[in-house]
């Protein structure tokens, strides 16, 4: 049974084996189909329109799907890695162990951007940024670099403790739990950690940065802790509405899973700690 | 999407400059407002950085994407930026795709800013 684990606490083995695995995946290509599935979706979802990844409620159980896809991906290479959670509240500064030269690598250069040290670094492995929208190849990040902080853990209990899912008119415009974890509304949870690391991941190509993963398997981990705090709280919409993924509709690009079949995670992974 | 890029990166000195405005074009789309959203805001056209940014009514410089129901285009140094206005009327980028700006212009520089010298990469339909 894959446990997601909190990347404070990998042994340096557990790394190693994720930083392969993702490299091997990359090497064959699969990687960079996740990266543009990923920036379709960015791309096509929209507030007044058909909406399924992002800014509607779906976004989590997209994101749900799309990891576990990734990693069962990582699996095929090496069954022994599940994704890791980055608990942003707690390792909130560059020097996490996180972006160390033996797991992430760490912030980019000033010139540039240019990520220089660790796997991902383009000198080094192969890190070739092919799903882009601009001119440079290489992995870019600015750590903190626009000026903002991480959320806290006092901003995420805020969001936690919102009772009600989503609500009409279920866009970046809606108030709600998952509105507010997006952060289009309110104090701002998983918006601005990706605006905090800047490069790649402030973009709609995001997961050409591997923190992506991590990230959102941190924000799929709050979405757990929110149903065990609100166990009567359903995903909402129910039926019926336009443009969005009511709870037994199908999301795109699977075709055969609805935001119902992801509603318990247990049946893919369990965590290293109760949620 | 493509990897191949259109032209030399223009380089990072450019970001030295500067922003120079060098004109701005007939502001005031005349697009009424929508009934739920603001009116579309003013064109422009300027360089910031060392780089040409336009926006104005998609279609009016050759926009193609109207189709995503955006009725509103960027352009730097003439390549397209994919853009998007949220509910709330603020607007994102797929450079800057998490973090709104109150207006395109402010997006575009945005862009810039985040690009140092490199150009975007043309923009390809969604293949689905």
């Amino acid at each position: 049974m894959t446990v997601r684990k909190n990347q404070a606490q990998l042994t340096a083995d557990e790394k190693r084996r994720f930083v392969n695995a993702l490299l091997a995946l990359k090497r064959d290509g699969r990687y960079d189909s996740f990266v543009s599935t990923h920036n379709d979706f960015i791309m096509s979802d929209r507030d007044d329109s058909d909406r399924v990844g992002h800014r509607s409620p779906s976004f989590l159980p997209w994101h749900r799907r799309f990891l576990i896809q990734f990693e069962q991906a990582l699996q095929s290479v090496d069954a022994s890695v599940a994704l890791p959670y980055w608990d942003w509240t707690a390792d909130r500064t560059p020097a996490a162990s996180l972006w160390a030269p033996d797991f992430l690598g760490g912030t980019g250069r000033p010139r540039d951007g240019q990520v220089t040290d660790g796997a991902f670094a383009f000198s080094g492995s192969g890190w070739r940024i092919n799903v882009r929208v601009d001119g440079r190849d290489f992995l870019r990040r600015s750590l903190g670099g626009g000026g903002v902080q991480l959320p806290t853990k006092a901003e995420v209990d805020s969001v936690l403790a919102m009772p009600v899912y989503d609500a009409p008119p279920w866009n970046s415009a809606s108030d709600g739990f998952r509105n507010h974890l997006e952060g289009w509304r309110g104090v701002n949870l998983h918006n601005r950690v990706h605006v905090w690391v800047g490069g790649h991941m402030a973009t709609g190509a995001s997961p050409n940065d591997p923190v992506f993963w991590l990230h959102h398997a941190y924000v799929d981990r709050l979405w757990t802790q929110w149903q065990a705090r609100h166990p009567n709280s359903p995903y909402l919409p129910a039926a019926g509405t336009r443009d969005v993924v009511d709870l037994r509709e199908t999301m795109r690009p699977w075709g055969n899973v609805t935001p119902a079949d992801m509603l318990d995670h247990t049946r893919y992974y369990t965590y290293d700690v109760a949620a | 999407m493509s990897g191949i890029t259109r032209r030399q990166a223009i380089g990072a000195a450019s970001a030295a400059a500067g922003a120079v405005v060098v004109g701005v074009s007939a502001a005031h789309a005349s697009a009424a407002p929508r009934a739920t959203r603001p009116a579309e805001p003013a064109s422009f056209d300027e360089v910031y950085l060392g780089r040409r940014i336009q926006g104005g009514p998609a279609g009016g410089h050759g926009g193609h994407h109207a189709d995503h129901g955006g009725g509103y285009s960027v352009r730097v140094d003439g390549d397209e930026l994919h853009i998007m206005r949220n509910a709330d009327g603020t607007w994102i980028s797929v450079i800057n795709h998490y973090d709104p700006q109150a207006t395109p212009r402010a997006l575009a520089r945005a862009a810039v800013d985040d690009l140092q010298g490199a150009a975007l990469v043309p923009l390809v339909p969604a293949t689905r």
